[in-house]
């Protein structure tokens, strides 16, 4: 069962081991579209525990957290992989996942990966004023953008954060209008243009698929 | 601070010694227009701008800075600090070249092509400005021949280069090679920053130094202007 996104955010996702032989570990964000992709390809062989995604906004977290989740869970599995791009590590968790002898997932972050690596990086030239969100973002705008920005206590700032962005790019991993609406709101609150585009889940999915 | 504490402060009737702790609080508050009211007290007191300056707006940031540094104060407080100081720069800027205020040095500073986060940029050039060093601002999103022109045509001692991606951060490195190869990376001082950077990143490129916040970047400006100023009195 998937716990509630406040829960993804601040605590993550508990392991609930099934005798698989292979655990992935990932960020609280992705939670719902890996066991989305896992479902849907009947993985019984995947297992899934999620660290708190709210270490999208405080990467420096990340790697301390992710070498306590290997620590924990090493001799339980025959394969351990990582569901974090690099998000924001600088390098670190790159070289983290060596030293560790894992795997994760290609790319700067899941705008990315979601969109595709290659075709992100061909689109960067004209997009590096867009500022995206995902489906969960979209969810949970006021916990990973409006409120840690202090927008909901100094709305006058919006224009020092966002003022050199022109757009808004919604990567919609599913179809769901009532998402679709909650996105252009987010658009319209940060003064930015509104583009939804469906991504679906990408490079998460092709690359949960060469390791099952 | 309490509301009514801040309603019985009439900035005019404090002492000096009074209004400078006043103008670290309201500073540190985000009070724009109670920090343009106390520089224009002091100037009218017959402070001269730098003292004005150094001992008002950059000691007060100096703790804003410490605070965030230790987890205390967060970005959006920064920066409306930030704003506040601006403030008071924006009326003591005209009158620091006319009163004959210390130069340090000058800087070339910008994001790096392909990135718009300015935020850090801008708490650095600040801050930097209020330590005496003259900035040239190019803003965000510069290539290499940005960097390298102004370099020349400021006759400028320090490059800062600022990023906030992992994507655009390899840029940095294609600007150090373009001063190498075009001899000219011992004619400055190269400082990066940004979030996703690190010491180790900044050697690997071949800058001087990573500068992990707005108050490191000055002490390290400083420290490398004195050793430059060494190394040029001892030839």
């Amino acid at each position: 069962m998937i716990p509630d996104d406040h829960i993804l955010t601040e605590a993550g996702m508990a392991l609930e081991p099934s005798g698989g032989r292979i655990l992935l570990i990932a960020c609280g964000a992705l939670a719902r579209e890996i066991l989305a992709v896992i479902e849907a390809n009947g993985w019984s062989h995947m297992d899934l525990t999620c660290l708190p995604a709210i270490h999208h906004n405080h990467p420096e977290r990340i790697c301390d957290a992710v070498r306590s989740a290997f620590r924990a869970n090493r001799n339980d599995y025959e394969t351990i992989n990582l569901v974090y791009a690099d998000c924001g590590t600088g390098g670190r968790l790159r070289v983290l996942c060596d030293e560790l002898g894992i795997e994760m997932v290609e790319g700067p972050h899941c705008y990315s990966f979601f969109q595709g690596n290659g075709d992100f990086l061909e689109r960067a030239g004209d997009e590096f004023t867009a500022f995206y969100l995902t489906d969960f973002l979209v969810r949970q705008f006021e916990t990973f953008v409006w409120k840690p920005l202090g927008l909901d206590r100094h709305p006058e700032l919006r224009d020092t954060y966002f003022g050199n962005y022109d757009r808004l790019v919604y990567q919609a991993q599913t179809e769901d209008p009532e998402l679709n609406a909650r996105a252009a709101d987010c658009a319209r609150r940060l003064g930015l243009a509104y583009e939804r585009r469906f991504t679906g889940y990408g490079d998460l999915a092709r690359t949960l698929e060469r390791w099952a | 601070m309490d509301d009514n504490d801040e309603d019985d402060i009439v900035l005019s009737e404090l002492s000096d010694e009074e209004l400078v702790p006043q103008m670290f609080d309201d500073l540190y508050d985000g009070l724009k227009e109670e920090i343009e009211e106390g520089v224009r007290i002091l100037l009218d007191r017959g402070w001269v701008p730098y003292r004005v300056l150094t001992e008002a707006l950059v000691g007060g940031m100096t703790i804003v800075g410490n605070d965030f540094r230790d987890g205390i104060l967060f970005v959006p407080e920064v920066l409306l600090a930030a704003n506040a100081m601006k403030g008071g720069m924006s009326i003591l800027k005209p009158l620091l070249a006319e009163t004959g205020a210390p130069r340090m040095g000058k800087m070339v500073i910008g994001t790096v092509k392909g990135d718009i986060h300015d935020i850090g940029k801008n708490l650095v050039s600040m801050m930097m400005e209020g330590a005496g060093f003259e900035i040239v601002d190019l803003g965000i999103n510069n290539p290499v021949e940005n960097f390298l022109e102004a370099l020349v045509r400021e006759d400028a001692d320090i490059l800062g280069m600022s990023a906030l991606l992992t994507t655009t951060m390899p840029y940095m490195k294609v600007v150090i090679d373009s001063l190498i190869e075009k001899g000219m990376r011992e004619d400055y001082i190269v400082l990066v920053g940004g979030a996703p950077l690190n010491e180790e990143f900044g050697r690997a490129i071949g800058a001087d130094a990573y500068c992990r916040d707005a108050a490191v970047a000055v002490d390290t400006a400083k420290t490398f202007i004195e050793r430059k100023h060494n190394l040029l009195a001892a030839v």
